[in-house]
């Protein structure tokens, strides 16, 4: 083992001369093995990024959560076969809240996007506003950080309050106290009685909680009207017990939308992980595509590494003899010429992480990312392997040649 | 006690269909201390022979006895090891690494005898400075002389203290007066106790042996000794 890595030591300085001697040659072959790195890293890096992203911009979202919706998220069928579904009403929540009763939280939703709310002179562009119940806050996951929730009274009593996301809030009263002003959305005003933590930016479009607003139901209808269909969020009791709960509100909703047996249902249940397989089977491809054009760059670069090695060993041959002649060992100029091909190619290695260091600096200004460490481990590594691997033939080629003849060469 | 015993040696190459007898049968005994040269025309087998001898290569037919060691059968790995613990070469050109200095050009069979560094560097500044180049250590080749060149190369065949040393052509690529005194730095290692084995067509060259081993056609043609002619020259050159 000494002597392996006694040889090794000694092939790196014999290859660190080499390279010192073609500095211009080893720079470009290096270029190969540089693109290819920057490709690997900086692929890794965005995927991790959009990783984060979503599980950051979805873990609001409780993933022991059902929403009953007539859309289907990712469904396979066309668009319109869902659109041409009739809406789920309010009266069909009630009537799951009868029946169904083993349900942590249930809440009514409607919503509307793209609201102007105003406070005073100011006003906030472009917010969610969600129509809902007290239960909202169990199912959405979204706590106020100042204030306080609305109540079932509020919500029975369609009392004008809201809870206002953090961005609002900032934006309609910067440094004053929000709690208690009143804000008005289309001329109707409503007071508020808290604001949302902070949640950070949503994932590539989606909207942010943090531009969100929140009313009883009621008041929603009075503002926007009735005709919108209504999702019922359902917070599980039992995690564990997710298609079991599905399966029993299912029935319960064929009953109270009078599907008949054996007729497709005509609302779907929706649950969090959709969105995940959705996503993964996206980075999937993403992920696949970014790694064979990361092999065929790094399969450029290394056959680049291969023919100046062939190049290299030719050149030397003289030079194999005489170390043969004075005792080096198969394994020694093997050793020597494998050190070489795989110290060019972590110099790429490391010109390349240094490249998407810079490259990472870029992707973190659109997704929540910074190059992870494993990843710099794993692109000097895939480095040093792609040398060895492109140099054994002609390292092989150079260990195996006669020493009469190498000393013979011209 | 012999180092070298050749007994029957024969070296055959296929040429295509064709195969060439480089060596058809060759003896020699070659006694520790001794001075000998090989000589003979191209194509006399002189290179071939000295292959043979410097373990580079191994012989088709018959035995070769090296230190005890049966050397006909070794693989490479085992022939580089005698040729790097027991043999010490010296070419017509030299055959430094360019891009090494002096001082790493003479360490170069110590590393691969495995020594430490600090026991490689005094060997190798020891082994320069005998042949008396201790001034120009960190020269590299090219900054060297031909015959500087030379005594480099002779400083790295004599570090790793092998049980032989084999020149050839050591002077062919040296002006006259630098190959003598090429060849006087050779007479001095062989009367330290070194055995020499000079191939050269030189007959001046060859002199300077005690021993002088003829092949013509790939069979030993004469081996004879040489009477001690040679003293005298090296004392007339002294006296000179």
């Amino acid at each position: 083992m000494l002597k392996i890595l006694f040889d090794f030591k000694e092939g790196i300085i014999i290859s660190l001369k080499a390279i010192k001697a073609n500095k211009l040659r080893s720079f470009l072959t290096t270029i190969g093995i540089f693109i290819g790195i920057v490709a690997v890293t900086t692929m890794s890096t965005a995927i991790v990024g959009l990783e984060e992203a979503f599980k950051e911009s979805l873990s609001a979202v409780g993933s022991d959560v059902l929403f009953i919706d007539k859309f289907e998220w990712f469904g396979q069928k066309d668009w319109r076969y869902y659109r041409n579904r009739k809406n789920i009403t309010y009266d069909q929540y009630e009537a799951l809240v009868e029946k169904y009763h083993k349900a942590a939280a249930i809440a009514p939703v409607e919503r509307t996007f793209g609201r102007t709310v105003k406070y005073k002179e100011k006003s906030a562009q472009s917010t969610m506003i969600y129509g809902t119940n007290e239960q909202f806050e169990k199912t959405n996951g979204s706590i106020p950080q100042t204030g306080r929730y609305m109540t079932d009274i509020e919500v029975k009593a369609s009392r004008r309050v809201c809870i206002i996301g953090s961005d609002i809030a900032e934006l309609l009263f910067e440094n004053e106290e929000a709690i208690g002003k009143e804000v008005k959305i289309d001329g109707v005003p409503l007071r508020v009685i808290g604001v949302f933590e902070k949640k950070g930016s949503g994932f590539l479009g989606m909207p942010s909680e943090d531009g969100q607003i929140v009313m009883p139901l009621k008041v929603f209808n009075r503002i926007f009207g009735t005709r919108r269909r209504v999702q019922i969020a359902v917070k599980v009791a039992d995690v564990n017990k997710m298609e079991e709960a599905r399966e029993e509100i299912t029935e319960v909703m064929r009953i109270i939308r009078k599907v008949p047996p054996g007729k497709e249902a005509d609302f779907s249940i929706n649950q969090q992980d959709a969105i995940m397989d959705a996503y993964n089977a996206t980075i999937g491809v993403v992920a696949t595509a970014g790694i064979v054009i990361t092999i065929l760059s790094l399969f450029v670069g290394a056959i680049g590494i291969m023919n100046i090695m062939f190049v290299s060993v030719t050149e030397r041959t003289r030079e194999i003899g005489i170390r043969k002649a004075i005792g080096a060992k198969t394994w020694s100029i093997l050793t020597q010429f494998l050190s070489e091909a795989a110290f060019i190619c972590l110099i790429g290695g490391v010109l390349g992480v240094i490249a998407s260091y810079f490259l990472s600096l870029v992707i973190s200004k659109l997704l929540p990312t910074s190059m992870p460490v494993s990843i710099v481990v794993l692109s000097l590594f895939i480095s040093v392997l792609v040398g060895l691997l492109s140099g054994f033939l002609p390292a092989y080629k150079a260990s195996k040649m006669d020493p009469v003849e190498a000393l013979r060469y011209e | 006690m012999n180092i070298i015993n050749i007994e029957n040696i024969a070296k055959i190459y296929e040429v295509g269909t064709e195969k060439v007898h480089a060596l058809r049968d060759v003896s020699v005994k070659i006694d520790k201390n001794e001075y000998v040269a090989i000589m003979g025309p191209s194509g006399s087998g002189k290179s071939t022979l000295m292959n043979i001898v410097g373990c580079l290569d191994t012989p088709t037919q018959g035995l070769y006895d090296f230190a005890g060691e049966n050397v006909s059968q070794m693989n490479d790995n085992e022939l580089a090891r005698i040729r790097n613990k027991q043999i010490g070469f010296v070419f017509q050109t030299f055959n430094l690494l360019p891009r090494s200095d002096a001082l790493h050009n003479v360490e170069l069979p110590l590393i691969y005898a495995g020594l430490s560094k600090a026991l490689r560097r005094e060997r190798a500044e020891e082994a320069l400075e005998n042949v008396g180049l201790q001034d120009r250590i960190h020269h590299k080749p090219n900054e060297l002389s031909g015959g500087q060149r030379q005594r480099v190369a002779i400083a790295r065949a004599l570090v790793t203290k092998p049980s032989i040393i084999l020149a050839d052509e050591p002077t062919g690529n040296l002006d006259s007066k630098t190959g003598e005194d090429i060849m006087t730095l050779f007479d001095n290692i062989h009367s330290q106790g070194n055995t020499i084995i000079l191939v050269t067509h030189e007959e001046y060259i060859a002199e300077h042996a005690e021993r002088i081993v003829r092949l013509k056609d790939g069979l030993i043609n004469q081996d004879e000794k040489v009477r001690k002619r040679i003293r005298k020259t090296s004392a007339q050159m002294e006296s000179n």
